[in-house]
């Protein structure tokens, strides 16, 4: 069989023919498997979804309750057959909820990965490399510039900085799925122990993680009489918040943008970031690169990012690669990948 | 290295002149000898590695890196050295990390053979940000805002003296600077080597249009006119030094010492004094474009024959020094007096009056902008962007303060062409399409009109427009030539742009037979049709009215 036999792009979106359902549908349909809760792969109105019960939360979070028709939560590793297509959720790491999607048919394997990271994150998961033959990978970071460095080294320059200019309020652009709740974590984690504020926008999601179980310290809401009084406090914001007026009351600030895409200075300046934070919820390109050796896959289609290098990369390696071009992926996050 | 990397990598992105300020007297404080004083030398472009250039850098990494993913990589970042930086290969542990010191001083006596395996070792030791500032500082290419001006300030806010002060014996030094920094710390003596010509920050003057309703609130006669030239501004100061020698230099607008550049210019500076003027080309006493001055610039080698064909010659709007005098807290009318006796006495060819436009209110002197070849100009109004106003009990004041001086920049021509190609651009705005070629229709071959590219142009639009046109570029790629992107242009389908510029001339290497000075995207007309653009016959025409 070929592999379009089982899983094959189509302007919805990926589509499963013998199992009819579509994998992150940009448009409704009725029946999506969902891979993770980031609205350009997370969208409302399908007739059924089925997905992790963290994602199915998440979007229940940001669309209402009425999202979908109907919800069918499904755990990591767990095996649900539809039609005779044997399909599984494996953890990808990329945010809270996060999996890859794996379809075995006719004794032919593919996994969807939806957004991957591999390094680690304590409120996203870890991860986990599953064999297959076909493998769709995304290539957000898929060029050899993008390296991400150890995160910690990132928090440590907003600490420094804290330190450095401690009448100055440190704002920091976050996505606010995912991206947002692991920079609280992970400034726990360096030992900073004061509160950290956050822009309403967050609150929710924020919020759904601590329902989790997962542990961020003491986090407040900014409140907006007091703004002036946060010298010295790090504040995560939309990316959007910094060019708002909202923005302006604060002390000095100091803007800082969490995104692996401040690799690149001229990005970071376009955006007018002061300080860069290279912290990305996606592979970077030898991760990109290790996954689609370490899942043996004989193909790899390539979603959306830079695909024309990761496609040259795989046919180099002997692998065969083909770019999908699949439009609308990517846009939510855009810059704050 | 670490160090300074990491100085000029946050000085990158720092956009307030106090916290540069702040960051650059922090790392001189805290930074030991001689280690510091490369820094300020690299700060200041006080070096310079002869063998360093951008080719022997791809060299480097074509042959590390697949030569595909480099040309990716490099489209997408749009700078050579940050591509090379962050695509080098890592090799952890594999060397000590460099001092800045140990490279000045490798880079000076490795030979040009030598040089590619050595640079590779230290890239080799460096992580990211230091292989990025070693590529930025070998190649001369730092651009992190910091003037040489700033680095001396912060060197000065070591301890309490002013930045002119370090300004009057900047000559006279060297790197590392030892004596410089000990002076500035209060540790040693101040140096003894007094510049007997140094340079003074020019005053600067803001657009005439950003005063509303100028023609009523400015009072004519309180302003004096000038022609704005259009060359590069340049100061000329001639001193006498300690041993009673002949100094002279000259300097650009920023306090660069350009004086080996202008070899000719240089011989003519034969008085006490710093004067203020434009550096122009003169033919037979005519002044040439700003396209035949480029020519000049671009030259690295200095040789009799460029000196011929490009005679350099000053054309003096102001004096700040006069026989040692510093006069700059006279009057502009005081100033002028003075700068007009100086040049009468110096009687040298290479240096002139910029004359005074007399007017006796604002529309004679809107006539006289609008047709400097009818006010006084004559054959050189070509070489002439607009007026220069400047308050007649104005005082020389560097920087630019707000009142005393405008200019009035003639009205740009303007043409509306059609987008026909795109390509990334670099700097600033590396990795959004923003550097498009346009064109406009002529008559084909075959009876159909066809576009014909007229010129390509990479700026005038804010960073909304940018990112639109970004997206109209992506969503309208009909074809791509490796890094160029081929946009639907049919006259039905295409944006059209209209494209502002200062002149034009007949060219050979353009298709189209003209070629534009400074053109700039001046709007964007998403509501005009493509088939509604300008033709060719219209730049023809203007060519052939001048």
């Amino acid at each position: 069989m070929r592999p379009e036999d089982l899983i094959c792009p189509t302007p919805q979106g990926l589509y499963c023919p013998p199992a009819d359902v579509y994998i992150d549908p940009m448009r409704p349909v009725a029946r999506a498997l969902v891979t993770h809760g980031h609205s350009d792969h997370a969208r409302a109105g399908h007739g059924a979804v089925m997905a992790t019960e963290e994602t199915l939360g998440i979007m229940a979070e940001r669309y209402g309750e009425d999202f979908t028709g109907s919800r069918q939560p499904v755990a990591f590793g767990e095996v649900v057959s539809i039609n005779g297509v044997e399909v599984s959720f494996h953890p990808a790491g990329h945010v809270l909820g996060s999996a890859q999607i794996r379809l075995v048919w006719q004794g032919f394997r593919a996994v969807i990965s939806g957004d991957y990271k591999r390094l680690p994150d304590r409120t996203a998961g870890t991860f986990e490399p599953i064999a297959c033959d076909l493998f769709v990978s995304e290539a957000t970071f898929g060029l050899p510039v993008f390296r991400h460095p150890p995160t910690e080294h990132e928090v440590a320059k907003l600490l420094e900085s804290v330190e450095l200019f401690p009448e100055r309020a440190h704002l920091v652009g976050a996505y606010p799925l995912g991206k947002s709740q692991r920079l609280m974590a992970l400034v726990r984690d360096a030992g900073y122990d004061k509160p950290i504020y956050i822009h309403g926008a967050i609150a929710r999601l924020t919020a759904f993680y601590q329902s989790r179980g997962i542990d961020l310290g003491d986090i407040r809401p900014v409140v907006l009489d007091e703004r002036k009084n946060l010298g010295g406090a790090i504040i995560i914001c939309p990316p959007s918040a910094i060019q708002e007026a909202w923005s302006r009351k604060f002390p000095d600030p100091v803007t800082a943008f969490a995104s692996g895409w401040m690799r690149v200075r001229a990005r970071a300046k376009q955006k007018g970031v002061e300080l860069p934070l290279v912290v990305s919820d996606h592979a970077d390109w030898d991760d990109l690169g290790r996954t689609i050796r370490e899942t043996g896959a004989e193909e790899v289609w390539v979603t959306h990012g830079a695909e024309e290098a990761l496609v040259h990369w795989c046919e180099t390696q002997g692998i065969r690669a083909r770019p999908l071009r699949l439009i609308g992926y990517g846009d939510e996050e855009g810059e704050a990948a | 290295m670490n160090r300074f990397a990491a100085l000029i990598d946050r000085l990158g992105y720092e956009p307030r002149r106090n916290a540069k300020l702040r960051l650059m007297t922090d790392y001189f404080r805290d930074t030991p000898d001689p280690e510091r004083g490369w820094a300020l030398a690299a700060l200041t472009g006080a070096l310079s590695f002869r063998h360093a250039k951008p080719a022997l850098i791809k060299g480097l990494i074509q042959e590390r890196t697949d030569p595909v993913l480099f040309a990716l990589s490099y489209d997408y970042v749009g700078d050579l050295a940050e591509t090379v930086a962050l695509m080098w290969p890592a090799r952890g542990g594999a060397n000590e990390i460099p001092h800045l010191s140990d490279i000045v001083a490798g880079l000076h006596e490795t030979t040009k053979a030598d040089l590619p395996r050595r640079l590779a070792s230290w890239l080799d030791a460096l992580d990211e940000t230091g292989r990025w500032a070693l590529l930025k500082l070998i190649t001369g290419a730092m651009r992190i805002g910091a003037s040489a001006r700033l680095a001396k300030t912060a060197v000065a806010r070591l301890g309490t003296l002013t930045p002119d002060e370090i300004e009057l014996v900047w000559h006279g030094l060297a790197p590392p600077y030892l004596d410089l920094f000990a002076w500035a710390e209060g540790t040693g003596p101040k140096p003894d080597t007094v510049n007997p010509a140094p340079f003074h920050p020019p005053m600067l003057s803001h657009p005439l249009e950003d005063v509303g309703s100028w023609r009523e609130t400015l009072n004519a006669a309180d302003f004096s006119a000038e022609w704005k030239w259009d060359g590069i501004r340049v100061q000329a100061v001639g001193g006498i030094d300690g041993q009673g020698r002949r100094v002279a230099r000259l300097y650009s607008r920023t306090g660069e010492d350009i004086s080996a550049a202008f070899p000719d210019v240089v011989d003519a500076i034969q008085f006490e004094g710093a004067i203020d003027g434009e550096l122009l080309i003169l033919r037979d006493g005519r002044v040439q474009s700003f396209n035949v001055l480029q020519q000049r610039l671009n030259r690295k080698a200095i040789t009799p024959k460029l000196l011929t064909e490009f005679p350099a010659h000053i054309r003096a709007y102001d004096l700040m020094v006069d026989y040692g005098e510093d006069i700059r807290a006279l009057t502009f009318i005081e100033r002028r007096a003075r700068l007009e006796a100086l040049v009468a006495k110096l009687d040298h060819a290479r240096i002139d009056l910029s004359p005074i436009v007399r007017f006796a209110d604002w529309n004679e002197l809107a006539a006289a902008r609008a047709m400097p070849a009818s006010a006084g100009a004559g054959e050189d109004a070509d070489a002439i962007e607009g007026i220069m106003l400047k308050r007649r009990d104005s005082t020389y004041v560097p920087g630019r303060p707000k009142g005393p001086w405008f200019k009035w920049k003639r009205d740009a021509y303007t043409v509306d062409a059609v987008m026909m190609y795109a390509q990334r651009g670099h700097g600033k705005r590396s990795s959004f399409y923003s550097d498009y070629t346009f064109g406009l229709w002529r008559l084909g071959d075959d009876g159909a009109d066809e576009l014909v590219p007229v010129g390509k142009a990479y700026s005038g639009i804010t960073d909304d427009e940018l990112a639109a046109l970004d997206r109209f570029v992506r969503k309208n790629t009909t074809n791509r030539f490796g890094p160029v992107r081929e946009v639907t242009h049919t006259p039905d389908a295409g944006v059209v742009l209209e494209i502002a510029f200062e002149g034009l001339n007949r060219s050979t290497r353009h298709r189209s037979g003209v070629a534009m000075r400074f053109p700039r995207i001046h709007r964007i007309r998403w509501d005009k049709p493509a088939r509604e653009a300008d033709r060719l016959e219209h730049l023809e025409a203007l060519l052939a009215s001048r």
